[in-house]
């Protein structure tokens, strides 16, 4: 379990169901993690495994109904972010907590110029002047590598590339310096060589301004570059958390190895054949009463279809919800 | 490494053995741009400015590059899907890059294509059976029965369900939805596919699902692929050459892993340092090439080689010359004057052969 001590960022037991026509569907189911002053916490997952749900409970960010967040705190500067106003949350949002949204194709509007969305939370948020918000507006352009800043303030969305609009939602996301970012898949949608320049930009930013960071991907290649520490996601729980290196190292939960070994890489040995995870995720319409992966899992045994195992502590800050002991090749003695 | 440089001469040796299945000379595919009130022709966009390039039977061809780099239309260009603007393409030894499109709807059955959208490529008012039974109504005189029997032979090639034909396309995951675009294509065994981002849309484990199908069936079928992608990952994995594509021309093309572990061309190598490696440990030693700026518009390419913009080995006759794309040693291309002085006697002779040998 994660430690409690001056994280910036606390959750516990977060619980979120979608009510739909065809039933409930719980994508969130019982996530705890910590966020630490200064690190980079990884959330891997794949498509329908919970992680943008979960994040995007954390700042009321999701319709409400159809969503609902049934459990859970979320502490945040020494509030409970789940029982703020609607106001209060707004006050909160692009001050405290910056997001950076997957597509940047449709999270900047096309109808105002790049210059007054960036100068929109400047004057909302921190009382700034026209004239304080566009010399910050230029100066947050330039800081994440937006050639000829001033001009370029006045230019719409349409008239930047994929990779320059993700900087400049970067950009807004920075402009009150928040202490918390949360960048919900932000190169997913860009080419490797543009990938590469907004992490070489976001590795820059921290040692710059030492915020907190939520990188929410499918690309572990991307999680090994940038992260401390790393959440994998199945089934709208966490699977496996710890540090980037010693899950990578030794991977704990059957999920992550086997997810380790279906990538290829471009470096090392190519393996002749690739490694497969049979099956499909799950459909998550109850709440969980066995482990999600024990369908797909080549070390399921019967005690993962009774109950759905809580997460066993591998390593000091490293653990796995599984009831499978990776080290000895046996259930575990729990 | 020993294994790689033991095997290159092998792999061109085998491949000129080998019979080509397609051969592509020039290719270029031009989308004009109208303007003005007239809407008089002011321009093309190149999509796909003389790509030259060969497919051996059996080979999988590999095709990367970044978006808008004109892979996807280099593909749908070579199967004709497009009136091609100048170029010539021979598939299995005709010629089809002037052909009517009347007269290429007898020919599709040995040229099909995978899609890189699952959702958009099924029409979702038709069952499954009826989608992977469509090319067999149009193609050929099978009887209801004999029709039935070749879509649960398909099902079963691909790993779906028999008790399945009769679903619809969104009953399926993006997987599946895959499965059943691989049927389609390979209903009237055809001996060429392009698969066009086939795994683009998919889970990360779902994609290994499909590769391995594709691979396996390409074993069990003798397929030719061309394999279109963004992911260099992938393409190590399941291609034998790789065609490395910007603004619309072939920078480079080799042998898989002659073009992996040696790149030739700034671009490539550009390419293969911004892939993110899934190791912490072999990710904190890569050297990152970063290359500044984005693509040039193909509408309005810089002069000389399109890559001047952004590379970072630039000379001065870059910004003049446009570089040939040349055969530096056999079978590995690259269109980069840095190379051109090394081996500037032998290079012409070797395009020259490679000119004599399609004519």
């Amino acid at each position: 379990m994660p430690e409690i001590g001056q994280s910036v960022l606390q959750v516990q037991d977060l619980k979120t169901v979608f009510s739909t026509r065809a039933g409930d569907i719980h994508a969130v189911n019982s996530v705890s993690f910590s966020l630490q002053p200064g690190e980079l916490l990884g959330v891997v997952g794949e498509s329908g495994s919970g992680k943008s749900v979960t994040m995007m409970s954390l700042i009321g960010l999701l319709p409400m109904p159809p969503a609902e967040v049934r459990a859970g705190t979320v502490q945040f500067g020494g509030r409970d972010l789940l029982k703020l106003e609607q106001k209060q949350l707004q006050a909160l949002r692009g001050r405290d907590i910056g997001f950076v949204f997957q597509d940047p194709m449709t999270s900047l509007n096309p109808v105002f110029t790049v210059g007054f969305q960036i100068m929109e939370p400047l004057r909302k948020h921190m009382g700034m002047d026209k004239s304080a918000a566009r010399r910050r507006a230029v100066d947050l352009l330039e800081l994440v590598g937006i050639p000829d800043a001033e001009r370029r303030l006045r230019d719409f969305p349409h008239q930047f590339s994929g990779g320059m609009r993700q900087r400049v939602m970067i950009a807004i996301a920075l402009a009150c310096d928040p202490k918390v970012l949360i960048a919900d898949e932000p190169t997913t949608a860009l080419d490797v060589t543009i990938q590469a320049q907004i992490l070489e930009l976001v590795k820059d930013l921290r040692q710059k301004l030492g915020m907190s960071i939520i990188w929410i991907t499918h690309d572990l290649g991307v999680i090994a570059g940038i992260a401390d520490r790393v959440m994998v996601m199945y089934g709208g729980q966490v699977v496996e958390y710890g540090p980037v290196r010693e899950v990578f190292a030794n991977p704990a939960h059957p999920y992550t190895r086997a997810l380790m070994t279906t990538v290829p890489s471009v470096r090392g040995e190519r393996a002749p054949k690739l490694n497969v995870i049979e099956g499909q995720p799950p459909m998550l319409s109850q709440h969980p009463t066995a482990c999600p992966f024990r369908a797909r899992c080549t070390h399921a045994f019967e005690r993962c279809a009774r109950e759905n195992p809580a997460r066993y502590t591998v390593l000091e800050g490293h653990d796995a919800a599984c009831f499978w002991d990776h080290t000895t090749g046996e259930p575990r003695n729990v | 490494m020993p294994p790689v440089s033991g095997t290159t001469p092998l792999v061109s040796h085998a491949m000129s053995d080998r019979r080509k299945l397609v051969e592509v000379r020039d290719l270029k595919m031009y989308f004009p741009i109208n303007s003005g009130i007239l809407r008089r022709h002011t321009g093309d966009v190149k999509a796909v400015d003389g790509v030259s390039f060969d497919i051996y039977e059996g080979e999988t061809l590999g095709i990367v590059g970044e978006s808008g780099c004109g892979k996807s239309t280099c593909g749908r260009a070579v199967l004709r899907l497009y009136d091609i603007t100048a170029g010539t393409i021979k598939i299995d030894g005709v010629e089809i890059g002037t052909k009517s499109q009347h007269a290429l709807r007898k020919m599709r059955p040995t040229m099909q294509m995978v899609f890189q959208d699952p959702q958009a490529c099924l029409n979702p008012r038709m069952t499954v059976a009826g989608i992977i039974g469509e090319p067999l109504d149009e193609h050929t005189k099978m009887s209801k029965a004999e029709k039935l029997d070749r879509i649960y032979e398909l099902m079963d090639a691909v790993g779906l369900n028999r008790s399945f034909a009769n679903r619809y396309p969104h009953a399926f995951s993006g997987g599946q939805r895959q499965r059943i675009g691989i049927a389609r294509a390979l209903a009237l065994n055809p001996k060429f596919i392009i698969c066009d981002e086939p795994i683009a849309a998919l889970d990360v484990s779902i994609q290994a699902q499909v590769v391995n199908l594709l691979e396996e069936l390409q074993d069990r079928l003798g397929l030719t692929y061309m394999f279109i992608s963004h992911d260099l990952s992938m393409v190590r994995h399941i291609a034998d050459r790789v065609a490395v594509m910007y603004l619309g021309k072939i920078v480079e093309l080799a042998p898989r892993d002659v073009l992996y572990n040696a790149p030739l061309h700034p671009y490539t190598e550009a390419l293969l340092s911004a892939v993110p490696d899934p190791d912490p440990a072999i990710e904190a030693r890569v050297q990152r090439i970063i290359l500044k700026g984005d693509v040039p518009s193909p509408s309005n390419p810089p002069k000389g080689c399109n890559f001047c913009t952004r590379c970072p080995k630039v000379m001065d006759i870059c910004r003049e010359i446009d570089p040939e794309f040349r055969e530096l040693e056999p079978g590995r291309f690259v269109a980069c004057h840095l190379h051109n002085t090394a081996g500037s006697t032998g290079a012409p002779r070797n395009e020259h052969n490679q000119q004599g040998e399609d004519a």
